[in-house]
């Protein structure tokens, strides 16, 4: 807010329906150049209708929606021409092989063949699959993949990167390489938005992130913002045999600013997690397990929605 | 219409065929050949003079059906080109999405497949005239407006065949398709017996279909035995399904694709 930086992406009142289902209702957010933003939030809740739109793949049903400065209704090609899209679902073409799936997509954007072969070699060792040029997408890992499709969607060197979901069904380590090209790419002023439902994936990359849950925005901030507004400094996690919470719920009352109830365990959250330790202990209640940890996006989200993201 | 767009649409495909071209063109000659020694020698040597004075026209039964068959591969390929690949395309790869993503706007997707079938069925065709050729059959030069008057043919299938196959979630459609449409045109379409053999109820429906107009068309042109009013209606009858299918299919797409 209040930055200078021309936008990139600029919606308002931005809505999606599918007949009498609305994906979407009404969103209103901004992404500055050189930002990376996130949509947060589960499964369902607007955050890829929202991406394909902003990708001009999907018609806006209402409000209006600016990408680079322009209308997707009427300069959808001219616009895709500068973005880069990595979707959820691979779209890779399995009987080509790495380098030719690379000069191909170069080829939709109608960028010559002389540059666009050497676009794919830098590309390929810039997500570490050089030596796998020539092998075929069909038998690459899910983490492989992913970075072709990455390194696919920089073909045309984007202005904004668009992510839907981009480690979902990856293994950790995969995250974590995945993780460290988009840092980059964050770093070389690439804009990016991503969308996901991991917590960590947010904290790690997000300047700015909303959280959206029903088709709707419920809040809008920096992660230690949301953090800051919406959770404690920490969180005192007390675990409990199955079917023992909400005996102990009760027993809880008035310690730390509010706790919260899941089926397995209490959250208390307070600033000072030692006093709700040194309180619990003289109430006499014994959990089987303690954790005193910060507060995440995750407690954020539980706050705001009073569901956990991933179930 | 041939946009830079729907080009790069076809380039894709040239990009895949590229490394499976050669089993294709093995097929593309191998089919004819098969069919024209089973049907037309195999099967023709017990089709006798009377017969073929009296109902194919006086032709041997090799000439009768090897223009016959020329036309029905036409359709065959056209139409599996276009089924399982836009189930592909749309759902099982995926890649029309990743295309999508692109300055590729969806009529230039529908515009750079059927560039694409018109391609394959024109290989197709020129194989199988190829072989026609070794066989004796198509001699003159008129037999070169096979090709196109083939191509026309597939396609009369292949736009309309696309366009439903966009609206399928599965490829169980598909099935019902080559079971009760291609494969009864096939057979009684004038393809191995006149359709003047047909009883004469069904004998209008056949005319209805088009696959015989294709057929009659390629027939007259493998064999020079051009009637131009009959070309005329042929090719207008067949123009109109291409054209209606290829409108529907830019809707039919666009309501899958961009949604």
């Amino acid at each position: 807010m209040g930055s200078d930086r021309p936008l990139l992406v600029e919606a308002r009142g931005l809505t999606k329906r599918f007949g009498s289902f609305t994906a979407v209702d009404g969103v209103d957010f901004e992404v500055p150049r050189g930002e990376a933003f996130g949509l947060l939030g589960p499964n369902g809740a607007g955050k890829t209708s929202t991406m394909r739109m902003i990708s001009c793949v999907s018609p806006v049903t209402e409000g209006t929606l600016r990408v680079l400065g322009m209308d997707p209704a009427a300069h959808g090609p001219e616009i895709r021409g500068r973005l880069g899209v990595v979707p959820q679902e691979d779209t890779l073409d399995l009987e080509l092989t790495v380098r030719e799936n690379l000069l191909l997509y170069g080829r939709y954007f109608d960028i010559p063949r002389s540059v666009t072969a050497e676009r794919a070699d830098e590309l390929l060792r810039f997500v570490h699959l050089e030596d796998r040029a020539s092998s075929k997408v069909d038998p690459l890992s899910g983490g492989m993949k992913r970075r072709l499709t990455i390194a696919r969607a920089l073909m045309n060197e984007p202005e904004l990167l668009l992510l839907d979901e981009p480690t979902t069904g990856l293994d950790p380590q995969a995250r974590h390489v995945l993780w460290d090209r988009l840092w980059q790419l964050k770093h070389q002023g690439v804009t990016l938005v991503l969308t996901t439902h991991y917590m960590d994936e947010a904290e790690q990359l997000c300047d700015r992130l909303v959280v959206m849950d029903d088709a709707r925005i419920v809040a809008e901030g920096s992660p230690q913002q949301l953090i800051d507004r919406y959770s404690t400094k920490e969180v005192v996690e007390l675990r409990f045999a199955p079917g023992e919470v909400d005996r102990h719920a009760d027993r809880l009352a008035g310690v730390g600013e509010r706790v919260e109830e899941l089926p397995d365990r209490l959250l208390v959250y307070a600033n000072d997690g030692d006093a709700v330790l040194a309180e619990v202990s003289s109430r006499d209640i014994t959990p089987a397990a303690v954790l005193v940890r910060r507060s995440t996006l995750e407690d954020v989200f539980l706050r705001l929605t009073g569901r956990t993201l991933v179930d | 219409m041939a946009s830079n767009t729907t080009l790069r649409v076809v380039e894709h495909h040239f990009t895949v065929y590229r490394s499976t071209w050669r089993g294709s063109l093995v097929s593309s000659f191998l089919a004819p050949v098969l069919y024209l020694a089973a049907m037309g020698i195999g099967l023709g040597s017990l089709i006798h003079a009377p017969a073929r004075t009296s109902h194919l026209g006086g032709l041997s039964y090799l000439a009768f059906v090897g223009p016959g068959l020329l036309a029905a591969s036409a359709m065959q390929i056209a139409s599996s080109e276009s089924t399982f690949p836009v189930m592909a395309g749309i759902k099982w790869l995926r890649t029309w999405h990743g295309m999508l993503a692109t300055p590729i706007r969806v009529r230039d997707l529908v515009n750079g497949e059927f560039v694409w079938i018109m391609f394959r069925v024109a290989l197709a065709a020129v194989a199988y005239l190829i072989v026609l050729t070794l066989f004796g059959i198509a001699t003159g030069p008129m037999a070169l407006l096979a090709v196109p008057a083939a191509v026309l043919c597939g396609m009369a299938f292949s736009t309309p065949i696309a366009a439903f196959a966009a609206t399928q979630e599965t490829d169980q459609g598909f099935v019902l398709i080559f079971r009760l449409g291609v494969m009864p045109l096939f057979l009684f379409s004038g393809t191995f017996f006149p359709v003047s053999q047909l009883p004469r109820v069904l004998q209008p429906v056949a005319r209805v279909t088009p696959l015989w107009h294709g057929v009659e068309l390629t027939r007259a042109f493998v064999l020079d035995r051009v009637d131009w009013v009959g070309v005329v209606v042929h090719v207008a009858y067949l123009l109109a399904w291409v054209l209606v299918g290829w409108a529907i299919a830019r809707r039919t797409f666009e309501r899958r694709l961009a949604q």
